[in-house]
């Protein structure tokens, strides 16, 4: 039989019963418009992990002072006090496939300029650590190697911080005050926004690490050192050479523990997405099981439909229908009710995707694969329920379907 | 001439349980092409089974039947039905057309499984054909619950017909009609047996028999009588003396 033919009889079949039909659509309407809404949110934090991972730089190697993973946290973040800028400058100066280091100390403190106050992170670095960040300035010029030396009071401010302190005026050759020791502002960083750990990068304020650990903090070591490597083939061999290298000078011997740990990027992106990848597999699973539901109503919607219409089946037989014709009409009305809500499903789940970022402000990715794919699943969802109520249908005896009351 | 119906020492048992039901016990029948015969019988003995095994509905448990000289009687569901489809029309007691469902699509129904199909517009063209025969293209676009019972028994009639098959199968064509419009129907049989179709059908009435030409008795599953019609009645001339006594109950009345 023409499928054609075939199809308009499906349509006609369930415009007649138009509210039964919505409803049993439904389950699938539902379980498409899930999977693609929460396949969406977890494509779109997805995204957004991994250009928070893109912001750290390239080729990046992280060396934080105090051993992470043995024995639990012995010393939390950078404490460990064993880190200094000569293990720094050793790193810069004798590991190969090194390009860029930069000494790191991080502290917060409350600062002032105009008459307003505000606490933020101060980050004390080497000249070369917008380089390996990847981090642009905005306007005015990054502080040399000089002001290095001569641990001058100068610093450049990230976004949030000229919100915060200079609403009115360009910042530039102004001055703010840490600690109340007044530092000549720079530069302005362009903005990067949120980090992998949600924090807001752009709120902040980035000092010669000399004038930090001399000026500021007054401490003498550093709270970690950013690495950049020439090539990512580069990442390990730097990574193991900084380890020797820093083991041999904090005097480790073979059955000590490090006292400081090493993140390659791809070690932090790693660990990023695998949290999202295992939120969107979760979402995508709760979501799948709507569908499922859908098609099994969709199965018994189509056994009673049968049922109703056996009457209608052995006239059809009785003129001539075999019963692939049956069966293919059944089934195609069940693959029309499931894709025809694969399709108002994917419009709800797309629409309440963008809703949700627009409210929540989430990130909501739906790509054009997750749309096809769910358009697919919810017809095959037709074909796998329908068969058995379809395949019924087309073994039914036709004297004994005209005598069917 | 030979025969396009023609059974073999036909046998028809129904197992239900333990029971056994010799429905049909050993018929032998030729129906030649050009015939209209009327089967009639008792309630029980076996006319319906019979009609369903000419109409290739079902098969026979023992004996052979050739239809149009080929043996039917082993062939498979699907086989069945393309024959169905190609040789048989039928025609119900109960009507049995697709509700919701206009009379011209009812009568295209056939069309659709055909194995050899014709293009939409002469799918249409050969049903609205089949309507005019049984007088009712003005109500091609009618759905059955619009069509009184005489009119939804000759849409069904024109679908029995719209593949031009070789026999015309009615059981109890008129079971649900008053006189008058049993007596069309008879009417629109004859016109199409003139025009060379073969009808079989099955009927409880001796009058409605009389509009055959041969008339077929059945007892216990068996063939008992089987006679020409000799005084046959003709549906217009009945027609006529039934419109009269009508006027006549009116005048009187
Ligand atoms: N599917 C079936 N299963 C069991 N027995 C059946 C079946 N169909 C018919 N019979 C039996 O076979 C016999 C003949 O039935 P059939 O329907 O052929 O009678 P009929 O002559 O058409 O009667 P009627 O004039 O009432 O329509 C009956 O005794 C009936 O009970
Ligand atoms: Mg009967």
């Amino acid at each position: 039989m023409r499928i054609a033919a075939t199809l308009r009889m499906a349509l006609r079949a369930l415009r007649r019963n138009k509210m039964r039909s919505m409803l049993t659509a439904l389950g699938i309407i539902i379980g498409v418009g899930a999977v693609i809404a929460m396949v969406g949110i977890g494509n779109g934090a997805k995204s957004q992990v991994e250009a928070q991972i893109a912001s750290l730089g390239q080729n990046v190697v992280l060396v934080f002072a105090g051993n992470w993973s043995s024995g639990g946290v012995r010393s939390g973040w950078g404490g460990a006090g064993t880190m200094t800028v000569d293990d720094a400058l050793a790193i810069s100066r004798e590991v190969p496939g090194v390009i860029n280091v930069s000494p790191e100390v991080r502290d917060r403190q409350q600062i002032q300029a105009n008459g307003l106050n505000w606490n933020t992170q101060i980050l004390g670095e080497g000249p070369d650590y917008l380089d390996i960040r990847e981090w642009p300035l905005q306007d005015g010029a990054m502080f040399t190697d000089q002001d290095v030396r001569g641990t001058t009071k100068v610093c450049i401010v990230g976004k949030t911080i000229v919100t915060q302190l200079f609403p009115n005026e360009g910042p530039v050759g102004k001055s703010l005050r840490i600690r109340d020791i007044p530092f000549k502002v720079l530069g302005v960083l362009s903005p990067k926004g949120l980090s992998v750990m949600g924090s807001d990068q752009d709120d902040v304020v980035i000092i010669p690490y000399t004038s930090e650990m001399k000026r500021v903090s007054k401490r003498t070591n550093l709270s970690s050192i950013s690495v950049q490597s020439s090539s990512p083939e580069f990442s390990d061999i730097v990574q193991r050479g900084i380890s020797d290298l820093l083991r041999q000078r904090h005097r480790l011997g073979a059955n000590r523990d490090d006292d400081f740990t090493i993140r390659g990027q791809q070690e932090i992106a790693d660990a990023a997405t695998a949290t999202t990848r295992i939120m969107t597999v979760l979402l995508g699973a709760i979501a799948s099981v709507s569908l499922i539901v859908g098609g099994i109503g969709i199965m018994n919607i189509m056994l009673v439909s049968v049922t109703e219409r056996t009457r209608e089946i052995g006239i059809r037989m009785a003129v001539g229908a075999h019963g692939r014709d049956i069966l293919l009409q059944f089934l195609i009305e069940a693959i029309t009710l499931s894709s025809l809500g694969g399709v108002i499903g994917i419009v709800l789940g797309v629409g309440s995707a963008k809703l949700l970022s627009a409210i929540a402000g989430w990130p909501t990715l739906v790509s054009v694969t997750s749309v096809v794919l769910a358009f697919l699943f919810s017809a095959a969802v037709g074909v796998f329920f329908g068969f058995y109520p379809a395949r019924k249908a087309s073994n039914l005896d036709p004297i004994d379907a005209l005598r069917y009351e | 001439m030979t025969a396009v119906i023609k059974l073999e020492n036909v046998h028809k048992t129904y197992h239900t349980g333990d029971v056994e039901v010799l429905a049909v016990r050993g018929v032998t029948l030729e129906i030649a092409p050009g015939e209209f015969v009327a089967i009639m019988g008792a309630s029980g003995s076996g006319k319906s089974t019979m009609m369903n095994i000419i109409g290739c509905l079902d098969r026979p448990t023992e004996g052979a039947y050739f239809l149009d000289g080929v043996d039917v009687s082993h062939l498979d569901r699907d086989e069945l039905a393309a024959i169905r489809n190609k040789k048989l029309g039928f025609v119900f007691q109960g009507f049995n057309l697709l509700s919701r469902t206009s009379a011209l699509e009812n009568v295209e129904l056939p069309m659709l499984y055909t194995h050899d199909r014709l293009s939409s517009a002469v799918q249409r063209e050969h049903a609205i054909h089949a309507l005019q025969i049984v007088g009712l293209a003005d109500r091609a676009d009618h759905y059955p619950n619009q069509l009184s019972g005489g009119q939804q028994q000759r849409v069904a009639i024109a679908r029995g017909l719209v593949n031009h098959p070789a026999v015309l199968l009615a059981d109890e064509p008129t079971g649900n009609l008053d006189t008058h419009t049993s007596v069309e129907v008879m009417g629109v049989f004859q016109k199409l047996n003139e025009a060379g179709i073969t009808i079989v059908m099955v009927t409880h009435e001796l009058d409605i028999a009389a509009f055959t030409k041969r008339n077929v008795i059945m007892r216990d599953g068996l063939v008992v009588n089987d006679t020409l019609v000799e005084r046959r009645s003709f549906a217009e001339e009945a027609l006529r003396r039934l419109d009269q006594a009508h006027q006549a109950v009116k005048l009187s009345a």
